[in-house]
């Protein structure tokens, strides 16, 4: 009876963050899951804890309060907020699957709305960056085989990304590095964190520091002296050894986290890096990777990208994609209070972006789809229960170096919850006939 | 049970020898067939050409790289929009345009089947992703193999029929059509930073030569019977002279051919026809190229014409790409796929004042207009590197018209037009030669054998011009010509009118062509096991993760081959 | 009135990745994500105890949290917090033209606010948001 009721799943996908782990272990027995093997500690929260505030029944917001509704009643009214608002914006989509994401944009084309993702208040800089500069990267595979210098810059992927090191970097085993003997690991950040201790090198910059230290390398890589002394609380001695560890070495790439795309400069710190990676293309093979932190918002900007041409903040209000971040990104659009509406899929921007931004969201009629209860959720006039995606649900997604993953579906979700892609379906076709397509 | 009958116009069908010939053409359930009921749909074609649907051999239009070129280039897209309608997908171009907009910019010309050239095996999941993403035209894409490292491995170890069981595994993997090179063995290379010269220079750790890669592969190509010969791109890219790089190419594979259809595509030959030792004294090799071509029928080719506009080069091989950023001065992006390949993007202005983009814009018309026999000889502009699609209407005045080349050629950088001969030569193509070069060497060369012609079981898909051959004279008229090719009157996609007066009046998905060779079982086994041992220390993906289900295509169309003579 | 100046960072902690996927409401996001990490040099001048309240203020709003001397090793006016609700009471919507906010870097006050409650995201929705 024990050995029916239990089964081990191989190869499944992790759904938490872009380093894509593929070789989890997963164990069912009676429907639940009680063990994943080579898990990450977060990713262990995520699949041992699958029925953490979850709610089953859609709910539809009724005299100041959330109280259940059918789904019909929730889709019609969802469908009815979207068709006959002026400007709704439509966010999210990083924590979901490609295919959902396929059909929000196909639904903010149909409602003339915005679609945005994470990406506008999270590695958007990166993308700004390399739209002036360009960028030179490649799969995580190729680090694993090839790289003998590695630099985490205002990234902590102990904390963020916690297999990313054991599986792709530092302590991988390539075809042509032994390990961690053969290769050295360098962190740039304002504070010693966990993934600054393992270093062979700590760079300690000063906030907001990032700009300058950058520049100051680029000079420094083309054998340019420095003048200054100190440049972002680091010494120019430090930086020519750092420059000349760069330069040296037979493959080296750089990891950057928010810390760069968040602080002063913004996609100017990242003009400056992807400079620099390009720069020491000159003397030696040198690539660069965001270290994306939701586990689909590279299929977001993949999926936003080849149907509009943009890869997030993308206006369609006027019957054709507009793109200019600053004024078709959400945090601007919220700030400003332009939309009129918002349907968010897998996100709580009430818990992550500036309060005064997301205070409007909860003026506005709000749609949401979330597996959980969330912030935005406790403000939302329509909300959605939705399967997660990796165990109740299947789809793609796109790891931070762009190689898509299937995940697989486990378990079935609880009783009544849907996926996103049916939910999502379900109002594209409500808006359909609404307008009289 | 649907029917429609196409009356009365001038039928092009080169693969049966209809040379504009005045006939109906019947078709039913998407089928041509014998004729129809009277109650069939009628599609008058009196006074105007009718061809099989174009198939475009070689366009960049979906996949990892094509998108990042997207996301990078949103200047691209800014001045070319799509609008949204009742039937139709908003959208942007222009030279990297978004994929539903691919399609119907490709319907709106008459074609109704393209191939995704170059698709990192790795990554081709994201390329069917775009591909189910592109409606209109049926497609397919070729996986890249030529810098792949059970590739190099097996060759250098010399076991063939395990490789060959490998490439099996791969195309059923990737859900792939042919087998690719790009730059053999200097991709790898290159994921070092590193560069390779020739045919004979070993790949950096993997003791093996492009040649060898080459041979191997064509090899393998000819024993799973497979549809479409080696496509290749070949080494050499970035030198300034490099016709005689194509040259070997194409020779090295010369004693593995024993008669029947050519064994070896070299694809843009433009790009690899240059002779001259440096940028400054680069001239054409095309007539060294052509001469070859016309002496040795294992190989056919497509040309990969310039057009001077404002494009984005993408390509494999992410060396030449970092190499041309440095003589822009253009934003680059470079794309590693570990142990399989790469990729490089760089945005590029081909300009008339431009001495070499002039020499280059002669080699590949020249190639067009030396090669003698047109089947072997096949219209491309490599879109985006050479140029958009949507140009073709522009290449196919060109190769119809002298004075259309004239006009070009005026305007040409004065030393550039010294050194070319295209500006002396008189050949222009027919109607029937056209249909030949863009549909039915193109679906002859694919091992397509519904595509690319009318006749009897050929797929339904038709593309009407309202050109009336027997009154037109294309030498003079090409404006005429290049404006009836831009817009077809009809476009017809398995029996559905899909186009019509160039606007899109409906939509079909498209199907995606795959194959799926069947090898020796013992051999086959024999290469999982191995496959299995190193997968995970060649790859960071789980081995079961890696093969794309059949269900992952809208529609599939898989094609079944047999090993061995 | 004690106070410390300092820069503000928000970003990732595995308390944080972990609290998330036991629930926004959970007792373990709370603990992980309602905090503030400050140089020893810095809890020192505010003298609160390992867990004590502080309220930290911008100029964008304030909130309470409890306040850990950091394992990261911070410098001295440096503090750290991770995302979410508390963190965003905080930071700066200004995007300059990018589309992005500034979440790190920012300029804020800490001091003691020992008799004062850290609001459970429940309150702190409820208190700043309006009903609807």
């Amino acid at each position: 009876m024990t050995a029916l009721s239990e089964k081990i799943i191989s190869d499944v996908v992790c759904t938490i963050c872009g380093t894509g782990c593929d070789d989890l272990q997963i164990r069912i027995k009676d429907g639940k899951i009680i063990e994943a093997k080579n898990a990450c500690a977060v990713s262990i929260s995520k699949f041992l804890e699958q029925h953490a505030q979850r709610y089953s029944s859609p709910m539809i917001r009724r005299d100041g309060e959330l109280k259940c509704a059918s789904f019909d009643e929730a889709v019609c009214k969802a469908a009815t907020i979207l068709s006959e608002s002026r400007y709704p914006i439509l966010l999210g989509w990083s924590l979901t699957s490609a295919e959902a994401t396929c059909i929000g944009v196909e639904l903010a084309e149909l409602v003339g709305g915005v679609v945005d993702n994470n990406t506008g208040f999270c590695h958007g800089p990166g993308l700004i960056g390399a739209q002036d500069i360009g960028v030179s990267t490649c799969t995580l595979g190729e680090v694993r085989h090839r790289a003998d210098v590695v630099v985490y810059w205002g990234a902590n992927p102990i904390h963020a990304h916690p297999r990313h090191i054991a599986r792709y970097t530092v302590l991988s085993k390539g075809r042509f590095r032994e390990g961690r003997k053969e290769r050295k690991m360098i962190v740039v950040d304002v504070r010693k964190t966990d993934t600054a201790r393992m270093a062979d090198l700590f760079i300690q910059i000063e906030p907001n520091g990032d700009y300058e230290l950058l520049s100051a390398l680029r000079m420094a890589v083309k054998g340019e002296e420095l003048e200054q002394q100190v440049i972002a609380g680091v010494s120019s001695e430090r930086i020519e050894e750092l420059a000349d560890l760069l330069v040296r070495c037979e493959f080296g790439i750089i990891f950057y986290g928010v810390g760069l795309t968040m602080s002063r400069g913004k996609s100017r710190n990242l003009d400056a890096a992807l400079s620099l990676v390009r720069d020491l293309n000159r003397s030696t093979k040198f690539l660069i990777m965001p270290m994306r932190g939701h586990f689909n918002v590279c299929g977001a900007n993949e999926v936003t990208s080849w149907i509009t041409g943009y890869p997030y903040a993308v206006d369609l209000s006027r019957g054709y994609p507009f793109y200019n971040p600053g004024e078709t990104s959400a945090v601007d659009i919220l700030s400003r209070r332009e939309c009129d509406a918002a349907l968010v899929v897998s996100s709580d921007p009430v818990s992550h972006l500036p309060y005064s931004v997301a205070k409007y969201l909860s003026e506005i009629p709000l749609v949401t789809m979330d597996p959980h209860v969330t912030a935005t959720t406790m403000v939302s006039d329509v909300a959605f229960p939705t399967a997660i995606m990796g165990i109740e649900a299947s789809g793609s997604l796109y790891r931070m170096d762009g190689v898509v993953l299937e995940c697989k579906k486990l378990l079935d979700p609880p009783q009544s919850v849907k996926s996103d892609v049916d939910v999502l379906r379900a109002i594209l076709d409500r808006v359909k006939s609404l307008k009289g397509a | 049970m649907s029917e429609l009958l196409v009356r009365n116009g001038y039928v092009y069908d080169p693969l049966n020898r209809i040379n504009g010939e005045k006939m109906d053409i019947a078709i039913r359930n998407g089928i041509v067939v014998d004729d129809v009921g009277s109650s069939a749909k009628l599609v008058d074609a009196s006074g105007m050409i009718v061809m099989p649907g174009g198939v475009d051999i070689h366009s960049h239009i979906a996949g990892s790289k094509v998108n990042l070129a997207r996301m990078i280039r949103p200047e691209d897209h800014e001045r070319d929009v799509e609008s949204r309608t009742s039937i139709t997908r908003a959208g942007v171009g222009r030279s990297i345009p978004s994929t539903f907009t691919t399609g119907y910019r490709y319907a709106r010309m008459g074609y109704t089947t393209v191939f995704e050239p170059a698709t990192p095996p790795m990554k081709t999941r994201h390329t069917h992703e775009e591909l189910n993403d592109t409606p209109m035209i049926d497609k397919g894409c070729f996986p890249l193999l030529g810098n792949n490292w059970f590739v190099m491995d097996y060759l250098r170890e010399g076991k063939l029929e395990e490789c060959a069981a490998y490439v099996a595994w791969m195309l059923k993997a990737t859900k792939g059509y042919a087998i690719k090179l790009v730059n053999p063995g200097g991709v790898e290379a290159w994921g070092w930073g590193k560069y390779l010269t020739g045919l004979d220079d070993p790949v950096p750790r993997f003791d093996i030569t492009p040649r060898e890669i080459v041979r191997g592969l064509c090899k393998i190509n000819t024993y799973l019977n497979l549809p479409h010969p080696i496509h290749v791109h070949t080494n050499d890219l970035a030198r300034a002279g490099n016709y005689e790089t194509t040259i070997k190419t194409m020779d090295c594979v010369r004693d593995l051919y024993h008669g029947g259809k050519p064994i070896i595509h070299i694809t843009h030959v433009q790009f690899t026809g240059r002779s001259g030792t440096d940028w400054i004294n680069v001239a054409s090799g095309a007539p060294e190229i052509a001469d070859y071509v016309n002496k040795h029928e294992h190989v056919d080719i497509d040309i990969g014409q310039i057009i001077f506009t404002d494009t984005t080069t993408m390509t494999a091989d992410g060396s030449f790409q970092f190499l041309l950023h440095l003589i822009s001065g253009n934003k680059w992006a470079n794309t590693d796929v570990e142990a399989e390949t790469g990729g490089g993007i760089v945005p590029f202005h081909y300009k008339k004042s431009n001495y070499v983009n002039c020499i280059q814009w002669g080699i590949g018309l020249e190639l067009a207009l030396m090669i003698k026999d047109p089947w072997r000889v096949q219209m491309t502009t490599d879109h985006p590197n050479a140029g958009p699609f949507t140009e073709y209407p522009r290449i196919i005045a060109w190769l119809m018209s002298r004075e259309a080349r004239g006009r070009v050629a005026r305007k040409l950088n004065k030393s550039a037009h010294r050194r070319l001969d295209v500006p002396g030569l008189d050949r222009e193509y027919s109607f029937y030669e056209i249909a030949i070069a863009t549909r039915a060497a193109t679906a002859k060369t694919l091992g397509l054998k519904q595509k690319g012609h009318l006749g009897l079981g050929a797929d339904g898909d038709i593309s009407i011009y309202a050109i009336d051959p027997t009154t037109i004279n294309p030498s003079r008229q090409y404006k005429l010509v290049r404006r009836a090719f831009r817009k077809a009157v009809y476009t017809i996609k398995e029996g559905k009118i899909l186009v019509k007066n160039g606007e899109v009046v409906d939509t079909v998905p498209g199907k995606t062509f795959w194959v799926d060779p069947k090898v020796p079982q013992d051999t086959y086994e024999k290469m999982l096991s191995n496959l299995e041992r190193k997968f995970e220390d060649y790859y960071t993906m789980q081995m079961s993760n890696y093969p794309i289900g059949e269900e992952y295509l809208l529609a599939s169309k898989k094609i079944e081959t047999v090993a061995g003579s | 009135m004690t106070l410390v100046k300092v820069r503000l960072v928000s970003g990732r902690s595995i308390g944080q990745g972990k609290g998330k996927e036991l629930g926004k409401f959970s007792q373990q996001y709370f603990q992980s994500v309602a905090i503030c990490e400050l140089s020893s040099d810095d809890m020192n001048i505010l003298a609160v105890p390992e867990g004590g309240n502080v309220r930290v203020k911008t100029d964008f709003g304030d909130v309470v949290v409890k306040a850990y001397t950091s394992k990261q090793s911070l410098p001295k006016g440096i503090a750290f917090m991770p995302y979410g609700p508390w963190a965003n009471r905080l930071t700066d919507p200004e995007t300059h033209g990018s589309g992005m906010p500034s979440l790190k870097g920012i300029e804020a006050e800490v001091s003691p606010a020992l008799k004062e409650e850290v609001p459970t995201l429940e309150t702190l929705v409820k208190n700043l948001y309006s009903e609807k």
